[in-house]
């Protein structure tokens, strides 16, 4: 967006803990003002890919270099500290980059009304607070930071459904505000086809990337049958039925969908689109065969 | 203050909900009066004389000054012990290999019964201050040392995690992340520490010095004054009572609040 794009890139990276080869060859890159998701079956190397980012783990063998200034992740867990309050575990980042208690007081606290938290949570400890209020003050204690990139591992797993939706639409319109640039891991496809500007899929043993598909519809822009409609569609590409080891599609099984199509582009340009499978880049007009011949 | 403002505040509640604990106390005393009723004031002097009798060494002066020297040598060693054995056990707990080293260690000196102690103690320092003071260090470290292990072998690796993806300087991982946690463990284990140091402070008197209350109960022994052996123990009781009740057990309800009902 700005001349000047900050972002972090992944080159050649690989991992192993012990003799164990956890990641294999890694590339990508993540721009400010982007969100990618990342996907795969479990034990395919996503949450240390997400570490190794984070600095949380010691890169070994190929390079990342973060460009950003300020990183903030989110866990799975919520993981609060359970004798302080609320807006003390807001603002606890805050604390950590040594901001004045006054200052960082009323940014966690006006944060937290925006991310829906009353005024009488703030004082309460996370043991008195519901899961999805857990997680809500986990997603603030994050985006108080004001974070260039943010790093999130499956941080709604634990939501049920109905909880979903509202720290969807709070985390996009921050992100879009602040331009910041998301790496999330999901289980949940419809999750990552309804926030990631790109999805990268990746395969175990050893972890890789085996596809990345863009979706153009801005996130915010997109409504439930959008989401619905491009999840089916990215569970009939090919290469994602092998990476999370499903079985081939029956003929004619996809709903109203040229068969085995994950890749048909819309007319309009706001679909989804695999953009390169298996380190191959896909042109627009050899999708269905790159796709489909491995 | 916030503190001692939320002390003042749960007091009510907290000395309502003491009527239980006075029940049953009550109860004590009436069997104590029943045993005195069946055995004579010769071997169990009823409670009222026994409070008697108090009251009249409070009166005279004759208590404080015991007591004083009493819980001055407790707390000295109680300190040391907490200071000592909440510090080793903390560094013992940062490393496998020393908490695997010290369990064994640990389990000895908890089976070593203070009175051995009392009795090298009194070869070392003679009767001053030191026998006590030693026999009662030596009975609470286990004590403390155990509670400081055990928090710090408990600590959530997930919250370290946290800590690190913030950024957390070393002063706040130490104070916001593990200090809290450690406490938990230890101020439960500093609790017993105390009430051990107050018993075995008394014992260490009573045979090894010439003052402090120990050694008014062995006075009172010898002249086989059972109503003053009864009102010095009262005394101490008393008073550990007092010290348990009415300051460390809000002081803990009040900084474990975040443990409460925690589902």
């Amino acid at each position: 967006m700005t001349a000047e794009r900050r972002q972090l890139s992944v080159r050649g990276l690989s991992h192993s803990f012990g003799r164990d080869e956890v990641l294999a060859g890694i590339d990508f890159c993540l721009y400010s003002g982007e969100v990618l998701a990342l996907v795969g079956p479990s034990g395919c190397g996503k949450t240390t890919l997400l570490h190794l980012a984070a600095g949380l783990l010691t890169v070994h063998e190929g390079e990342v270099r973060v460009d950003f200034q300020r990183t903030a992740f989110m866990f799975q867990q919520p993981r609060l500290l359970p004798w302080q309050s609320t807006l003390d575990n807001i603002a606890l980042g805050l604390k950590a980059a040594g901001m004045k208690r006054a200052e960082r007081e009323h940014r966690a606290h006006s944060l937290a009304l925006q991310l829906g938290l009353a005024h009488r949570d703030l004082d309460k400890f996370p043991h008195q607070l519901s899961g999805g209020m857990q997680s809500r003050v986990a997603l603030a204690r994050a985006l108080v930071m004001e974070p260039e990139l943010l790093l999130l591992d499956e941080p709604f797993a634990a939501l049920d459904i109905g909880l979903k939706e509202e720290p969807y639409r709070l985390l996009l319109d921050h992100q879009h505000r602040l331009g910041t640039a998301v790496l999330m891991i999901t289980h949940d496809l419809m999750e990552a086809v309804r926030l990631s500007d790109a999805i990268l899929v990746m395969a175990p043993a050893p972890g890789r990337i085996c596809a990345r598909f863009e979706l153009d519809l801005p996130a915010r822009a997109r409504d439930e049958a959008w989401v619905y409609r491009q999840t089916a569609q990215f569970l009939q590409a090919e290469v994602v039925r092998d990476c999370f080891a499903l079985p081939p599609l029956a003929p004619g099984a996809g709903p109203g969908l040229p068969s085995g199509a994950g890749t048909a582009p819309k007319p309009s340009g706001s679909g989804l689109r695999l953009v390169s499978a298996d380190g191959v880049d896909v042109a627009e007009s050899g999708q269905r065969e790159v796709a489909n011949g491995d | 203050m916030k503190l001692l403002r939320a002390w003042l505040a749960g007091l009510p509640a907290y000395l309502w909900s003491g009527w239980g604990a006075l029940a049953s106390l009550l109860l004590l005393f009436a069997v104590w009066e029943g045993v005195s009723a069946l055995y004579g004031p010769l071997v169990m002097p009823d409670p009222r004389s026994t409070f008697a009798t108090l009251l009249g060494l409070l009166d005279s002066g004759e208590a404080w000054p015991e007591l004083a020297i009493t819980a001055r040598r407790a707390l000295i060693g109680y300190l040391f012990a907490v200071l000592v054995g909440g510090g080793l056990g903390l560094l013992a707990g940062l490393s496998m290999t020393a908490s695997m080293m010290s369990r064994p260690l640990v389990t000895v000196l908890m089976g070593m019964p203070p009175i051995a102690w009392l009795v090298l103690a009194m070869l070392w320092f003679g009767a001053g201050d030191g026998t006590p003071v030693l026999t009662v260090f030596v009975a609470s470290f286990p004590i403390v040392f155990v509670g400081a292990l055990q928090g710090t072998r408990t600590l959530d690796n997930q919250l370290q995690t946290m800590a690190q993806a913030f950024r957390l300087p070393w002063a706040m991982r130490f104070f916001d992340v593990y200090l809290p946690h450690i406490i938990s463990y230890l101020f439960p284990a500093a609790i017993t520490a105390l009430g051990t140091s107050w018993k075995v402070v008394v014992m260490a008197e009573l045979l090894a010095t010439q003052d402090g209350v120990g050694a008014a109960l062995a006075v009172t022994r010898s002249h086989l004054d059972t109503p003053a052996t009864m009102a010095w123990i009262v005394a101490v009781v008393g008073l550990l009572l007092a010290v348990e009740y009415l300051v460390l057990e809000p002081v803990k309800r009040e900084v474990e609040r975040w443990r409460e009902q925690s589902a």
